[in-house]
């Protein structure tokens, strides 16, 4: 029966016999190359199957690698975001820690630039009302700290000290409604008195009708009040007034930020008429 | 039977081709007994025991006949298509007259020649110059050999059962 099948295909039997012997052949003859025909032959249809199966596995890692790349791009992204959100940050801070050295610096010439004893002090917290304009600083009666010692910054007057605590004060700005100091205009010499008005800005009273008094004029301190030292500015003159009476009313810009102040001085040498009182 | 009557018959046509081929081959007539073998089979029995035995011929052939430069496989591939084609024609057509026995023998021997030197020529192995009055002679020879095997094998026979009759009588 298998005989009889064999005999009626012997087309492809032959086509069998035939391959096979060529397959014979060929593992015997050399190619142009020196390699043998069946290997030269082999070789190089598994070459393709290597070239394809070569592109595949490269589409198929391309396309990964590109998810992969994608995923990996995407993670780093992330991070790099955190990173440079940290840098921004750290950015910040470093310019803060410029700034407060930029500060201290200038304290620093403030504090060489003068004759008076100082003491440097951070700002440490604000009012605890909006109705009071005052501030804490981190130094206290252990630092030499007393009541109404003059508090000043590079670009001016800031305020008096009025509770000391151990290791802390609060200081009551000079724009507070309860705060004055003894002032005159550095340029007539024209003295009166500035009082806080509770917000930005502060008022100059007792100034004489006759005195010369111009908007954009220098405001300093008189020293007349015992509590600031003479010749520290206050602000300048925004506005000036006849009030129909026998003083002007002049508006002042204080030439302290308070809203940026981060550092003071505070004045450890007693004024004038303080020193009694010290030695009382 | 029959399979083990055809590798007998190869084994027998290699060891003439071998022993008797200075007797063989005269000038440029040749005799290849081993191709005559597959021929014959394979008009006696079809293509598939025809190119099965040109298969097995020829490789054994090749074998036997391994040299530096030839290649095993050569001659069993011109003797599978020879015989594939002898067989088909011996079954296609009426081959049963000595001339056509001859054509075919001889058809076959260029058949064989054309694919075996052709494959030496076409893989730059071995060269043959101008084959074509060798293999002229050859496939005469073969022919010749071929013509006179089917005419022996035809007779043997019958001159066997004379011989046996005449012996009887002669005992009478």
């Amino acid at each position: 029966m298998a005989l009889q099948d064999i005999r009626q295909r012997s087309g492809y039997l032959f086509l069998a016999v035939v391959v096979a012997q060529i397959i014979l052949i060929s593992a015997q003859v050399n190619s142009r190359s020196g390699v043998p025909v069946l290997e030269s032959v082999i070789f190089g249809v598994f070459a393709e199957v290597q070239r394809a199966a070569s592109r595949a596995v490269s589409s198929v890692r391309h396309v990964w690698g590109s998810y992969i790349g994608l995923r990996r791009a995407q993670a780093e992204n992330e991070d790099l975001r955190r990173q440079l959100a940290a840098a921004q940050i750290q950015i910040q801070e470093q310019q803060a820690l410029a700034d407060r050295s930029r500060n201290l610096a200038e304290l620093l010439q403030l504090r060489d630039r003068s004759t008076l004893q100082t003491a440097a002090a951070e700002i440490i917290g604000d009012a605890a009302a909006p109705d009071f304009r005052t501030m804490t600083i981190d130094k206290g009666t252990r630092d030499g700290l007393r009541p109404d010692m003059a508090v000043i910054a590079p670009a001016g007057v800031v305020g008096r000290v009025v509770v000391p605590s151990l290791r802390a004060a609060k200081v009551q700005l000079l724009i507070d409604r309860n705060a004055a100091a003894g002032a005159l205009i550095a340029r007539s010499r024209a003295q009166g008195v500035v009082v806080g008005e509770g917000d930005d800005r502060l008022r100059m009273e007792y100034v004489s009708e006759v005195a010369e008094v111009s908007k954009g004029d220098l405001v300093v301190t008189s020293g007349i009040d015992g509590i600031f030292p003479k010749g520290f500015v206050i602000g300048v003159v925004e506005s000036v007034e006849k009030a129909g009476g026998m003083y002007k009313r002049i508006v002042v810009k204080p030439a302290v930020d308070f809203r940026s102040l981060e550092e003071v001085l505070v004045v450890l040498t007693p004024m004038p008429g303080r020193e009694v009182e010290g030695a009382e | 039977m029959r399979a083990a009557g055809t590798i007998l018959a190869i084994a027998v046509a290699l060891a003439l081709q071998t022993t008797l081929a200075r007797f063989l081959v005269r000038g440029v007539i040749g005799v290849d007994l081993v191709l005559v073998v597959v021929v014959y089979v394979a008009l006696t029995t079809g293509s598939v025991t025809g190119l099965l035995t040109g298969a097995v011929a020829g490789l054994m052939q090749d074998v036997v006949t391994r040299v530096p430069s030839s290649i095993i496989g050569i001659g069993g591939l011109a003797k599978t298509i020879v015989g594939f084609l002898a067989g088909i024609v011996g079954t296609q057509f009426i081959v049963a007259q000595p001339l056509p026995r001859f054509v075919v023998f001889f058809a076959a021997t260029i058949v064989h020649a054309v694919v075996f030197m052709g494959l030496y020529v076409l893989l730059d192995v071995r060269h043959f110059g101008t084959p074509v009055a060798a293999v002229s002679g050859q496939a005469l020879g073969n022919a010749v050999v071929g013509v006179v095997a089917f005419q022996v094998a035809e007779l043997l026979p019958g001159a066997m059962e004379r011989r046996r009759a005449q012996r009887t009588r002669l005992r009478r």
